[in-house]
């Protein structure tokens, strides 16, 4: 298994750019964690706050590679089994020694949350070979152990072992309780938390015993404060009152660019935006010729330039750049003439009336979207009954089916394409939960066996292969309506070096920021 | 007096009791709360798993008695998102937002009385009209708007005013975190007190101009003209202590009025109040924080009241003889 090491950060502390002085770095997201216990919630939010305050087995690195943390190395012991061997001398917040017994007991509580238990589905099992060696067993053969190794942030097992002052186990892990771990935290991560307001801000200081001595990073505290309006977000970034936001909104991007006191930073992101044309519900569009005119008459690169100020990338497929399933050769399909040509052979020249609904304020424009999307179709005499309604209300209504195109964004937890075929394109089968979010009802098995196929294929070029494939039969079929990836923002102080730490999975790695001074 | 309190008690725990079941038969159609709590590839199965677990799944008879069972004992329910009971939550909060509104209010009383009378005085002056354009002005634009223009040009331009939160605080008390005793905490309790008064402040301008107007023709006044009082008597004794009488009752409840009007500018401001937890809560379909809030500030609406009819009593000892004519 090859290694990225992160020469970037050694370069740069040789060379001396690395001050000593402290710096505070005060930072402004839309909200705030909604607990302490890492596994409560799989949200950016929550593996965000992980990455300050824990450290996964392993990490992304900026192009999609893997970065050795807790894990010095590791290597394929058999088809089932992949060898971890951990980095000694490590200590969590709290003194106790990091070792193969708190890779166990975090794995174990893994598998017990509802949000992330499905992640570890594939393993079967952890075991120790010794103190500082584990072994990760999968019921399959796995190709993804690495992506998933990095959700494994190990917790200190003794510090949330025994009972609480209410008598409550301290690992107990409640969506919607006062538990001791979604108020108390000990992890081996850069930061510790020094106090916590929810909802207000929440303090960190740098952890003094940070294993990580390699590591450029400054910034020996943070003060994290959730400013939910965007216009006060980056008004408080321009006059000075914080150092960092995220996200910018994509209306104050030119005004962020222009200012000489701070720099923007942009990147393609990996969420992808779709309709689903639901054919439980609409006879036509279990024609293949109406989901293809539905395709030509979307003009992609229109929403992306007039409502997204070109803040996103215009999608064909739903794997973005650097994924493994990516298919270069999809281009977006703008085409009226050709639209109202299928919609004829079809023998649908007149249309037909559909109802459509999106969330208001999930993704970023989305009820705008929605607007453009209908006025589009009715160029091909679809006539769409547009209902817009708040995420919460917006949910439940998706559950049920409730509109003949839905929208859905979808983001691969595992940083992998087969992640969006299994929920957005398998057929929907409720007893095994394929296809949850498969509002379309689109269904072709010879798909999904070369997804099944994809998932235990450990080989990296064949699995690409099979995945490129599947993006080309959802995109031939006209499986779905795609429109883009919402690209990420982040701006901060000029005085802040932030772009070295940023990825596209939108955690920043503030262990190694720095700042200058 | 006593009669008189014990009535509003009741009248309080009346409006309480149907505040709690109007919002508490609201609550399924604000959206589902689990889907707040959990990710997204979490399975049906496993929602209504915790659905029952949270007892959600229940009738709405049963989930009621539940609530108003333990609303007695002064329990108003769990807040999803805080994980702490909701009143507790709210009563945090409510410094905050009372010392927002408190800011506002002396905004309002130190403007609108000196502007008032002198543009009822002087009518036909250009600085009356100027005022009076002002307050047309005033009164349309919203006060997400006010707010955005003066961070804007307050502390993006000029840079001399804190864009947001309450800055620092010092604790008063015991249990009330003000912002009125240190620089910092005053510093950032000017930009969102203009933004609250700026809408009510226009109204009662006008408000105090016309009733200063009509005090102004009435037959007592010209008779102290005619007795050869000093101006500055008849103004600010005779004419202003009748003036200021409706503004009493009105003040009172546009106060009320004002708790409410927080929710906005606390969102622009991210004031740490319970204006901006409410819309937070909506948002998170966080319904036992949204119910305790709603009983909260209905509580709010009937104290403010209470306290008004209290001090038009006093200001005004002829009241209950105007009353009963």
């Amino acid at each position: 298994m090859k290694k990225t090491v992160s020469i970037l950060a050694g370069a740069m502390f040789s060379l001396g750019l690395v001050s000593a002085q402290a710096a505070t770095l005060k930072m402004a997201y839309d909200a705030d964690p909604v607990s302490l216990d890492p596994h409560e919630q799989l949200s950016g939010g929550t593996l965000q706050l992980s990455h300050m305050t824990f450290d996964p087995l392993v990490r992304w690195s900026r192009d999609l590679g893997f970065e050795a943390r807790l894990a010095e190395s590791w290597e394929r012991v058999d088809d089932l089994t992949m060898r971890f061997h951990l980095r000694q001398g490590v200590k969590f917040h709290s003194g106790n020694a990091m070792t193969a017994k708190d890779v166990v007991f975090t794995f174990n509580r893994l598998k017990e949350s509802a949000d992330f238990k499905s992640i570890f589905a594939p393993f079967k099992e952890v075991k120790v070979v010794d103190d500082y060696t584990v072994d990760l067993v999968t019921n399959e053969p796995f190709p993804l152990v690495l992506n998933n190794a990095t959700y494994l942030f190990p917790m200190d097992s003794a510090f949330y072992s025994g009972t609480d002052e209410k008598g409550n186990p301290k690992d107990l892990l409640v969506k919607h309780g006062d538990s001791f771990a979604s108020s108390h935290l000990s992890g081996t991560g850069p930061y510790t938390i020094t106090s916590r307001e929810q909802g207000v801000k929440v303090e960190f200081s740098r952890n003094p015993d940070y294993w990580d001595k390699q590591s450029p990073g400054n910034v020996d505290s943070i003060v994290l404060t959730p400013i939910k309006e965007a216009p006060t977000r980056v008004a408080a970034l321009l006059s000075g009152d914080v150092d960092f936001i995220a996200p910018v909104p994509p209306t104050d991007l030119d005004r962020i660019e222009k200012s000489d006191r701070v720099d923007l930073v942009a990147m393609g992101g990996t969420r992808i935006i779709t309709f689903q044309l639901n054919q439980a519900r609409v006879e036509a569009f279990k024609d293949v010729r109406v989901r293809q005119a539905v395709n030509y008459a979307i003009n992609q690169q229109g929403i992306v330039d007039k409502i997204m100020k070109g803040f996103a990338t215009t999608a064909a497929q739903l794997s973005p750049e650097g994924y493994l399933g990516h298919n270069p050769a999809l281009k977006p399909r703008y085409d009226v003439e050709k639209a109202k040509q299928l919609m004829q052979e079809a023998g649908y020249e007149n249309g037909f009336t559909v109802t459509m609904m999106a969330p208001n304020n999930r993704y970023v424009n989305d009820a705008k979207i929605a607007q453009a999307v209908a006025s589009m179709l009715a160029r091909i005499n679809i006539t769409v009954d547009l209902k817009t309604v708040p995420k919460a209300q917006y949910w439940p209504a998706f559950d049920v089916r409730e509109a003949d195109i839905m929208m859905i964004g979808w983001h691969a937890d595992t940083e992998d394409s087969n992640n969006f075929y299994e929920f957005l394109t398998q057929c929907p089968n409720v007893d095994t939960g394929a296809g949850q979010y498969n509002s379309g009802n689109y269904c072709n098995p010879a798909i999904d066996k070369l997804v099944l196929q994809a998932n235990s294929e450990t080989d990296v070029q064949t699995r690409a292969e099979i995945m490129q494939t599947v993006e080309q039969m959802l995109y031939d079929d006209a499986a779905f309506v795609p429109l883009h990836w919402q690209n990420l923002a982040w701006a901060a102080n000029k005085k802040v070096d932030i772009a070295p730490v940023l990825n596209v999975m939108n955690f920043p790695y503030l262990g190694d920021l720095v700042i200058k001074e | 007096m006593i009669a008189f309190l014990i009535k509003r008690v009741v009248q309080a725990i009346i409006v309480m009791f149907v505040i709690s079941l109007v919002s508490f038969s609201i609550q399924d159609n604000l959206g589902d709360p689990l889907r707040e709590l959990v990710g997204q590839s979490v399975s049906e199965a496993e929602r209504q798993e915790l659905r029952d677990e949270m007892g959600l799944n229940d009738p709405f008879l049963v989930q009621y008695a539940r609530f108003a069972k333990n609303a007695l004992q002064g329990d108003l329910g769990t807040s999803y998102f805080f994980k702490e009971p909701a009143l507790e939550v709210i009563l945090k909060k409510l410094p905050a937002t009372l010392e927002l509104v408190l800011g506002a209010t002396l905004i309002i009383m130190l403007l609108s009385v000196p502007l008032g009378v002198y543009s009822a005085i002087k009518p036909y002056s250009l600085f009356s009209r100027a005022v009076m354009g002002f307050s047309i002005i005033g009164i349309s634009v919203p006060v997400f708007l006010t707010a955005i223009g003066l961070i804007y040009l307050f502390s993006i331009e000029l840079g001399w005013m804190p864009s947001f939160g309450r800055g620092e605080t010092t604790q008063i008390l015991g249990f009330w975190g003000s912002g009125f005793f240190t620089a910092d905490g005053l510093a950032h309790l000017v930009l969102p007190c203009i933004s609250l008064a700026s809408i009510m402040l226009p109204l009662f301008i006008r408000l105090i101009r016309a009733e200063m107007m009509e005090v102004l023709q009435s037959e007592y006044v010209k008779f102290a003209w005619a007795k050869g009082l000093s101006p500055r008597r008849i103004y600010f004794l005779h004419a202003l202590k009748n003036t200021m009488l409706p503004v009493i009752t009105v003040g009172g409840v546009q106060i009320g009025t004002m708790v409410a009007y927080t929710i906005l500018t606390e969102t622009v401001f991210q004031w740490p109040g319970m204006g901006f937890l409410f819309l937070e809560a909506v948002n998170r379909v966080d319904t036992p924080l949204i119910v305790a809030y709603l009983i909260v500030v209905g509580a709010i609406f009937v104290v403010t009241n209470t306290l008004v009819d209290l001090i038009y009593g006093l200001v005004n000892p002829t009241v209950k003889l105007a009353g009963k004519k």
